[in-house]
């Protein structure tokens, strides 16, 4: 094409405008507004107005004993999460690749990725019920052995595994899908050689499925590790309570008690500056890596 | 292809396949159906813990309730006016976006920038607090537009949307340009008309989120008036034991609560969902494709 004329440029900036004006109201203006971690906030005078304080509210924020549990907790949900999640998606992917059925196979999809749609306030609202007293869990461990009712969220070890099993079974269908898409993509005459030279079906599975599909595997990890310090906001603060905060609590569940109900605004804007700091660097690095080992690029 | 004959062997490990596999589809589904049975069960039976995956005492009392109840009838109308807001302002924010920045850098010598502020502002997004004081500020607490406006411009789905308007054969609006069409008449004429696989995509996006939505409405609301759906579901069985400090305060609270009502409000709101979920099926998987196109 021609150099550009300046009539069709003006319309360009005139299409892109709303857009950069809401960007510019609810995400630029209140990324700055961040400086409130800087300061002693002052309803009355506001973010722009209220008094400078340094670093205090950083000190403080490394000196109690909260933040190593959140520390802690964040980054122990989250890795224990990607590892289930991506391990359980992966082996379905593989089960559901070794099916011949198809509409077999479409029935099984159109069951699992269900969940993946419905919200934590829902599937929370579900759990509780299922895992409560009278719910169908306890129903059976009563009935079949007579045992007492298990009570499954206020115990912080049943807690846990609740947390990982929910997330899992929301989940699992929908991360295969990007498995499932790269098993579609192995040559099938690799299969062909294999089977006229003998190759069982393990045989097949360890040497051509697993090797062509490990840059996918690799892929999705590095990706994962952007959310490292997520830890799944949704499904922890529709889920816990003050019995199970020392090993449920991370940091998006902190910031929101410390801000919204303990109306501490600026420590809880702290927490969030840093959150948000060195998330941005796990975002970074893993960008990088999947550049560099992936063959992968977003932007 | 190369038939081989099946061994016993292939047989049984086929066998236990499918059976793994439909064990995992059951497991899905039973929670779902268990809520579903507890909706429509007695209220005795429901609490006496009886009831797994088929209603004891069909009666649909519950849903009756329901319908004469103000506050969720209130709560599922803000749900709606949300959802059908936003996907106008959403939409025509991301369609007028993605345009201008599906042209090269030679036709449209500023698109670095601006992509700029779009990507950056994807990955460094504002923090919960001065969030909620640039909405109070606004003066938009308590009103739709808090619900709607914050989230309106989806950067994920400007992405998506450019790199389907590149996939568009450049002839196309080559000609058009030489005809002397406005790049508003070839966007809307030829553009719009040959992306609706991806504007369906994208509309399925802001209307599941929307209508998943409870946080926004949990911080942005006034009264209980305010509330969208999920956000009354949350105030109503998720957030009732924050104040629990034992175990016997669970058990209490448990022992009031009337068990099949909030069920059967657990089901009125996945409803929407379940009906559109055979779209969403057929375009969420598309879409995901779609967006690892590289640019």
């Amino acid at each position: 094409m021609a150099r550009p004329r300046n009539k069709e440029v003006i319309h360009y900036h005139i299409m892109l405008f709303p857009a950069i004006v809401m960007l510019a109201i609810f995400c630029i203006y209140p990324t700055l507004g961040s400086v409130m971690a800087f300061k002693s906030f002052d309803p009355i005078k506001g973010i722009w107005g209220s008094p400078w304080v340094g670093l205090d509210n950083f000190r403080s924020l490394f000196e109690i004993p909260d933040f190593k549990r959140i520390t802690v907790n964040t980054i122990t949900i989250s890795v224990v999460k990607i590892v289930l999640n991506v391990s359980c998606a992966l082996a379905f992917a593989l089960l559901l690749n070794e099916t011949r059925v198809r509409w077999f196979k479409r029935s099984v999809q159109t069951v699992v990725y269900l969940p993946f749609f419905l919200s934590w306030v829902i599937m929370a609202g579900i759990f509780k019920d299922f895992f409560s007293v009278e719910g169908l869990i306890n129903g059976m461990i009563t009935r079949l052995s007579g045992h007492e009712p298990i009570l499954f969220f206020t115990s912080k070890a049943w807690f846990m595994a609740i947390i990982y099993l929910t997330d899992v079974w929301k989940g699992f269908g929908f991360n295969a899908i990007v498995f499932l898409a790269a098993l579609t993509s192995i040559n099938p005459s690799l299969y062909e050689a294999a089977e006229v030279d003998g190759a069982s079906r393990w045989k097949k599975l360890t040497h051509i499925t697993l090797p062509s599909i490990r840059p996918t595997i690799v892929l999705i990890l590095i990706l994962s590790l952007q959310g490292i310090l997520s830890g799944g906001f949704d499904q922890i603060f529709n889920l816990y309570n003050p019995l199970v905060y020392s090993v449920s609590d991370i940091y998006d569940t902190y910031i929101y008690r410390m801000g919204f109900q303990n109306n501490q605004y600026e420590f809880a804007t702290a927490v969030g500056l840093f959150r948000s700091a060195v998330a941005f660097l796990f975002i970074f690095c893993s960008q990088w890596l999947a550049e560099k080992y992936g063959d992968y690029k977003v932007f | 292809m190369l038939t081989i004959k099946k061994t016993k062997q292939d047989y049984i490990t086929d066998t236990v396949i499918y059976l793994i596999l439909i064990v995992l589809a059951v497991t899905t589904l039973i929670p779902l159906f268990n809520i579903l049975a507890v909706s429509l069960s007695d209220s005795a039976k429901a609490t006496a813990g009886l009831v797994t995956v088929y209603p004891l005492g069909f009666n649909m009392t519950t849903y009756m309730t329901i319908f004469k109840d103000h506050a969720i009838l209130t709560a599922i109308g803000v749900s709606f006016k949300r959802v059908v807001l936003s996907l106008i302002v959403d939409m025509v924010l991301c369609v007028l976006a993605a345009y201008p920045l599906s042209r090269s850098s030679k036709a449209f010598p500023f698109r670095g920038v601006y992509m700029w502020i779009v990507v950056g502002t994807m990955l460094f997004g504002p923090s919960m607090i001065p969030m909620f004081f640039t909405v109070k500020d606004l003066h938009m607490l308590g009103t739709i537009w808090a619900l709607v406006l914050p989230g309106a411009v989806g950067q994920f789905y400007i992405i998506l949307m450019i790199n389907y308007f590149r996939s568009i054969p450049q002839e196309l609006e080559e000609s058009a340009s030489i005809d002397g069409a406005s790049p508003w008449r070839r966007l809307l004429q030829i553009y719009l008309p040959l992306s609706m696989p991806i504007v369906a995509t994208i509309a399925l996006f802001v209307v599941v989120n929307n209508w998943n939505a409870y946080y926004d409405g949990l911080i942005y609301s006034i009264n209980t008036d305010d509330y969208p759906l999920q956000t009354y579901i949350q105030q109503l069985v998720v957030n009732l034991d924050m104040s629990i400090r034992d175990v016997d305060q669970v058990k209490n609270m448990l022992a009031v609560s009337n068990r099949s009502l909030t069920a059967a409000k657990l089901v009125i709101t996945m409803v929407p969902i379940l009906l559109i979920y055979p779209f969403m099926q057929k375009y969420f998987i598309s879409g995901i494709m779609i967006g690892s196109v590289k640019e």
